[in-house]
């Protein structure tokens, strides 16, 4: 493994696989009385979360706890960068204590990127601005196998907000790196010019894009990095783009149905579907601490490429 | 390289150890309170063996498990040389609370593995005893554990390698000494 994980191509298709083969390993710790192994016993870590987060930070604060890491969390409301204090400094500040790890979530893209070249430690990107999500899109592949046993020659439909979403580049890059069919819909003013190099087919008519899918991926419509008008009105985006059961009808018998959360119930996801019997969107959440204890046992204890 | 058992050699250490266990655990709800927990990777097959050895003595099913160590190692984090080992599952699909524990190794040499194995096997509750089954002990111990069952005891120097090949994973069943 390299250094760092910053984005699905800092790992091989084989470390793909490794980290999904460990997390099934992971889970099952996840099941048992005591949920806790030494591994990581000594090791530090620190959560730097500029965004808010609920699922992320908790989901890699419980995989560090029962790796038995030391864990603490810098909420960015709380600290000095409330001071005017630069990322880069709080950085090098956390890096003089020393810790193994630094989990960063922050607004700006290629956040992670500049701590990595400044910081000895470790950097886990937890998502950086409209970049990459790496370890949302390794559960999403993990969740994905579970069910359909292979993720090659699946038909992955993401729909939604293509344009802001780190969840969707990730996603795009791991999915196509393991040979899955993806298809890409929403709004023309939420595709990304140039999106087809990557790799997948794009379709602004969400029932073609639908059709025979095996995975139907939600993207949450990300009102806070919106400057402008993408579409007329959150009622309409529904009308036009949600996921509703008729639109699932579409899918194949067995899809399953993904959201990386939070969810806008009635924006982009019915409620019922969300709800629904196609749904695997807490299995996600599950299977997010699993894989990220994969993630942090492979990058802390292995050596650098 | 000599082999220094070979399939028969097994298969009869095999049964006699199965024929030590239940004359070790006769006591009222002794056989009842056993569990076997073969160690990842070739621990896990002779605790089946062993399972279906003691089935056909008395017609007890012994629960079985298998334990991956991994996480418990005691050089994983000490130098970052290579990748990370592999962590396969564990599988314990039985409480091992208030159980004769029988763990299942192929070789037993340093007994770091068995350290890991007992530490793990803590985590997941309260056995009433632990024994030690080792197909091959091959010496050179660097932590006091001793082996309860012991298919064969084998001197070796620390320069010289031990290579138990087993049906299920190998495709055949043998012991084999190597120079290193």
């Amino acid at each position: 493994m390299k250094k760092d994980l910053l984005g699905i191509n800092d790992l091989t298709r084989d470390e793909i696989y490794l980290v999904l083969d460990t997390a099934e390993a992971m889970r099952e710790i996840g099941q048992r009385p005591i949920k806790k192994v030494p591994t990581l016993r000594g090791k530090t870590v620190v959560n730097l979360f500029y965004e808010p987060s609920t699922r992320t930070r908790t989901s890699f604060e419980i995989a560090e706890k029962r790796l038995s890491a030391d864990t603490l969390n810098i909420a960015v409301a709380a600290s000095s960068v409330q001071k005017g204090e630069t990322l880069a400094d709080t950085a090098m500040n956390i890096e003089a204590m020393a810790p193994d790890v630094i989990v960063l979530r922050h607004a700006s893209s290629g956040a992670g990127h500049l701590l990595s070249r400044i910081c000895r430690s470790r950097i886990v990107n937890a998502g950086d601005g409209m970049h990459e999500h790496p370890t949302q899109a390794l559960l999403d592949a993990f969740t994905i196998r579970e069910h359909k046993k292979r993720i090659d020659g699946l038909k992955v439909t993401i729909v939604g907000d293509l344009l802001h979403s780190r969840v969707l580049r990730s996603n795009v890059l791991l999915l196509t790196e393991l040979g899955a069919d993806v298809w890409v819909s929403g709004p023309a003013t939420l595709i990304p010019p140039g999106i087809e190099r990557l790799g997948v087919h794009v379709s602004t008519s969400v029932n073609e894009a639908v059709e025979d899918a095996d995975v139907i991926m939600m993207l949450r419509i990300q009102q806070e990095r919106m400057q402008g008008a993408f579409f007329p009105s959150l009622r309409e985006y529904f009308n036009t783009f949600g996921m509703t059961a008729a639109r699932v009808a579409r899918a194949k018998r067995d899809v399953i149905i993904m959201h990386p959360g939070p969810m806008n119930r009635g924006v982009e996801i019915a409620s019922d579907v969300a709800d629904g019997p196609y749904s695997v969107i807490l299995e996600q959440v599950a299977n997010g601490v699993a894989v990220r204890m994969a993630v942090l046992y492979l990058l802390v204890g292995g050596a650098e490429d | 390289m000599p082999v220094v058992l070979d399939a028969d050699r097994i298969s009869r250490s095999l049964a006699r150890i199965a024929h030590e266990i239940i004359e070790r655990n006769v006591s009222p709800r002794g056989i009842d309170e056993l569990a076997l927990v073969g160690i990842r990777t070739r621990g896990v097959p002779i605790a089946k063996r062993l399972a279906k050895a003691i089935r056909e003595i008395n017609g007890h099913d012994v629960p079985t498990g298998a334990l991956d160590i991994t996480l418990y190692r005691d050089d994983l984090m000490r130098h970052a040389v290579g990748p990370q080992p592999v962590i396969r599952r564990t599988e314990i699909p039985f409480s091992i609370d208030d159980k004769r524990i029988l763990l299942v190794d192929d070789v037993l040499y340093t007994g770091r593995t068995i350290r890991a194995a007992l530490d793990a096997l803590i985590d997941f509750g309260r056995p009433k005893s632990i024994q030690l089954i080792v197909l091959v002990d091959r010496g050179h111990r660097e932590l006091p554990i001793k082996a309860d069952y012991v298919g064969k005891n084998l001197p070796t120097s620390l320069t010289q390698s031990v290579q138990v090949r087993l049906e299920e994973i190998d495709g055949r069943d043998e012991v084999e000494i190597q120079e290193s």
